[in-house]
């Protein structure tokens, strides 16, 4: 298997986009890949989005993307693994290099969600429940969410308070992200006093509605090391991906992520390294109780004590364990497909040394988590300055 | 695409009207609905069972922003119900007073409507939990 | 060969309104309408309850006072007003949701409010026959009237099931009369929401000449006289009529008011004399005698003659007793929810 690199990345415009299409976001954020890159041809394209049938009546990505790109002609792959899709774009891309197939990928994501109604966003976002069991009888993904955080305050003692210090935390560092949808900060009273979703979930607690796209380009070592232009080379050390009993009901402790915590294993394994040795983490915080639990998973903190990891600091910039730079899902957007790709930007970027006022000092190993659904999907990646 | 398409909606009646569910004869872990193969042993035999409609609250929320197909019947609570015998539900909880939900609070399974296809199709009937 | 009820079951919702709380919408008063109709608070189905959830919980509670397999039941009855589809049967789905499929006549019945009776009397007769082992009977209504009409006072929701048989019976039925002529008292038309009825022509010619004249039927053919019952239970369109008819027919408020729940619970229609009896099975003993007599506008009377055995002692306590239902865990809505779970506010697409 060969070593792989990240030698390009791109975002397009993120945030409620009126005027942008999915094909146009896509396109902005690939041609600022390339162009990051340096290059202007690429073997094969993978495109992660969760549902473009139900957000704009599009099927068919790879074809219709590669056209947009002008790139017809090469392989050009949709992947859907629900809000993870962007993840597995990147594992697949990963995959494709690694084996040989290509050398040169370009790996995205990209969600349009603004032009449905938010009843319809809602009954879209549901359908990466069990479509029977969970959403049959009206389940939504803040409610099975809300349904883990009631079963994490029963078992571990963790307040309604330390589920809004993830919220305020992530808001804060998406303020220093000119790329944020939302770059307001905010106060756990803030948290406390907005809208119920689903109870104990405010909608502060909740990842937002964006229209979105990322991009990263994916080459071998060698070809990598070519086109460096005297930037840090970023490594994909790890790769790991699991899945899960589809339902929440199903998961026996739902306090937990078995899906996260083997796709974390795969990836330390792979990547030769232990939760000790990650300087920062992108996870999914599509709602508050995802980033604690997350962590939990991942063994970054110990079982039981995700709660205090926001509230204390630690997981803060300037903490021992900066989480979500960016902002996280909640503060920087969470156009689905878009954001396991988009992780990977912000890693990238803060290996490289460019995120500004939000970099990391000294950030040399970085790791993603994007999960689909209640976690029956979860995909890992370890990046790392290669030395 | 519809969920309340005939043809599907009726496939579904031995679970939803009647909670008949799989027992592995193989584990004897009790998978509802019924499946082909068991989750638990990858076993692929299985006896009928009906679950029993009593049960407790293992965790729950109250839904105040729903999908179109719940929208004006918020807030409504959600639960996680584990019947006696140990066979698990997501279902709404009907009749309650939200404050009044606690973990393990009992329940009973009632027929209730689930859902209607608009004002001219199908009705999806099944179960939703009551205070017991 | 002894044909009777086997198991009996009842359903009420817990949502009530007020009277009070209609009136003062639509500037009535109050007072003079719970004094008028006899009526203090009626049921309030909520959005996922209907003619046919009511229906399967009212025969859940019946098959586990009946004690036999679904299987063994031959036929199915749904009498309702309300049924939620114009086409399509209620009773299919109470069929199935209990098990009783597929070897089992079924039929959705429709006499304003004695089709559930109606259901009563066929499966009675069916069972008499032969051609069946266990035959189930439900009248369940969801029944509305206009908004502001006086009938939007009293139409309620409820259901009670009952499952006739040979054997193992906790009430024999000693008679059975139907009383009917074309009396056009209360009416509605395909595809209208709401019926029309015609004032106080629902009463003297029409409820009380029925009602009447099926309960002389049954006097006259078993021979029997008021002071033979322990308990008489008439159709309950509101609280007062009832109360009229029974005494005048010369039973007692002590015979009358253990099935008499209109004043609290309204007027369920198809479910109104069979909830109403099964209030009363919930408290009689074995060897009493009942009277049933049923009203359904346009208008007929069904009427039987029940004998308590020495098994309702076993069965009573097998589900949730009817008053229970009616006094306990009760939910007050104001109007506003009312019309919103009634469907009576325009919605948006």
């Amino acid at each position: 298997m060969r070593d792989v690199a990240i030698i390009g990345i791109g975002l397009s415009r993120w945030g409620e986009i009126w005027d942008a299409s999915l094909r146009t976001l896509w396109t902005e954020a690939a041609l600022a890949a390339l162009d990051d890159a340096g290059l202007d041809h690429i073997d094969a394209i993978t495109v992660g989005c969760m549902s473009p049938g139900l957000f704009i009546g599009q099927e068919h990505l790879g074809g219709l993307l590669a056209d947009e790109l002008g790139m017809a002609g090469v392989p050009a792959t949709r992947v859907e693994s629900a809000c993870a899709s962007g993840g597995v774009a990147l594992r697949t891309a990963f995959a494709e290099v690694a084996a040989g197939l290509a050398d040169v990928v370009l790996a995205t994501g990209v969600e349009k969600m603004t032009d449905v109604s938010g009843d319809e966003c809602t009954a879209a976002l549901a359908a990466a429940a069990d479509a029977e069991v969970e959403v049959f009888p009206g389940a939504t993904f803040p409610a099975l969410y809300a349904m883990m955080a009631r079963a994490h305050m029963a078992r571990h003692g963790t307040t309604r308070e330390q589920l809004a210090a993830v919220a305020v935390k992530n808001h804060r560092h998406g303020s220093l992200n000119p790329h944020a949808q939302f770059r307001q900060q905010i106060s756990v009273a803030d948290v406390l006093a907005s809208a119920k979703v689903a109870e104990p979930l405010n909608i502060l607690d909740c990842s937002p509605i964006t229209d979105g796209a990322a991009a990263v380009v994916l080459a071998d070592l060698a070809t990598a090391k070519r086109l460096a232009k005297g930037r840090p080379i970023v490594r994909i050390a790890g790769v790991g991906q699991a899945s899960d009993r589809m339902a929440l009901q199903s998961r026996r402790d739902m306090t937990t992520l078995p899906a996260t915590t083997a796709a974390g294993e795969r990836a330390f394994k792979m990547a030769g390294k232990a939760p000790v040795d990650i300087q920062l983490a992108e996870v999914h915080d599509c709602f508050t109780i995802a980033e604690i639990v997350v962590l939990e998973a991942l063994g970054l903190c110990p079982a039981g004590q995700g709660g205090l990891q926001a509230e204390s600091g630690r997981t803060a910039l300037g903490g021992a364990l900066p989480v979500n730079p960016s902002g996280g899902l909640k503060s920087k957007g969470h156009p689905v497909g878009a954001t396991g790709v988009a992780q990977a930007v912000e890693i990238v970027t803060q290996l490289r040394g460019a995120a500004g006022p939000r970099q990391v000092p000294g950030a040399r190993v970085g790791l993603t988590q994007n999960m689909g659904g209640t976690g029956a999907s979860t995909v890992v990646h370890i990046l790392e300055v290669a030395s | 695409m519809s969920p309340l398409n005939p043809a599907r909606t009726a496939r579904e009646y031995p679970a939803r009207y009647r909670l008949e569910a799989a027992r592995c004869d193989a584990c004897g872990a009790v998978s509802y609905p019924a499946r082909l193969v068991c989750p638990a042993c990858r076993g692929r035999k299985f006896s009928p069972v009906t679950l029993s409609p009593e049960g407790q609250v293992l965790t729950w929320s109250v839904i105040h922003v729903g999908p179109s197909s719940h929208k004006h019947e918020v807030p409504y609570a959600l639960a996680i119900v584990e019947l006696t015998g140990g066979a698990r539900v997501t279902c709404q909880i009907a009749d309650v007073d939200p404050a009044a939900i606690r973990i393990g609070m009992p329940v009973r399974l009632e027929f209730r409507r689930i859902q209607e296809d608009g004002e001219a199709g199908v009705i999806a009937y099944g179960h939703k939990a009551v205070p017991a | 060969m002894n044909v009777g009820i086997v198991g009996y079951g009842a359903y009420i919702p817990r949502r009530r309104i007020r009277l009070a709380e209609i009136a003062s919408v639509w500037g009535a008063d109050a007072a003079a309408y719970e004094r008028g109709l006899g009526l203090h608070e009626k049921s309030v189905p909520a959005r996922d309850e209907d003619t046919i959830t009511m229906s399967v919980t009212a025969t859940r509670r019946a098959l586990a006072r009946a004690g036999i397999d679904p299987r063994d039941i031959g036929a199915v009855y749904v009498g309702s007003e309300s049924h939620p589809y114009a086409v399509k049967p209620s009773g299919t789905v109470v069929a199935e949701a209990i098990g009783a499929t597929p070897a089992v006549h079924c039929a959705d019945l429709e006499f304003a409010c004695k089709a559930g009776s109606e259901g009563m009397f066929i499966a009675a007769a069916l069972v008499k026959s032969g051609e069946v082992g266990h035959a189930l009977a439900v009248g369940a209504d969801t029944s509305q009237g206009a908004p502001g009409d006086a009938l939007e006072y009293s139409t309620a929701a409820g259901a009670a099931a009952y499952i006739f048989g040979t054997a193992g019976l906790v009430a024999t039925m000693e008679a059975q009369v139907s009383f009917m002529t074309d009396t056009p008292d209360f009416w509605r038309r395909e595809y209208m929401h709401y019926p029309r009825h015609a004032g106080r022509y629902t009463g003297e010619p029409a409820y009380f000449k029925t009602t009447f004249g099926a309960a002389r039927m049954l006097l006259e053919k078993t021979g029997m006289e008021p002071k033979d019952f322990a308990y008489a239970v008439f159709h309950q369109p509101n609280g007062k009529f009832p109360m009229r008819a029974g005494t005048q027919l010369g039973f007692t408020r002590e015979q009358l008011e253990p099935g008499w729940l209109s004043p609290w619970l309204g007027n369920t229609y198809s479910g109104a004399s069979p909830i109403g009896l099964t209030a009363v099975l919930d408290r009689a003993k074995a060897g009493d005698r009942i009277m049933m007599v049923s009203y359904g506008s346009g208008a007929g009377s069904d009427g039987f003659v029940w004998a308590v055995t020495d098994r309702i002692d076993e069965v009573r306590d097998l589900a949730p007793h009817t008053r229970e239902q009616l006094d306990n865990n009760k939910t007050y809505v104001p109007y506003g929810v009312y019309a919103k779970l009634r469907g009576k506010i325009r919605m948006g697409e």
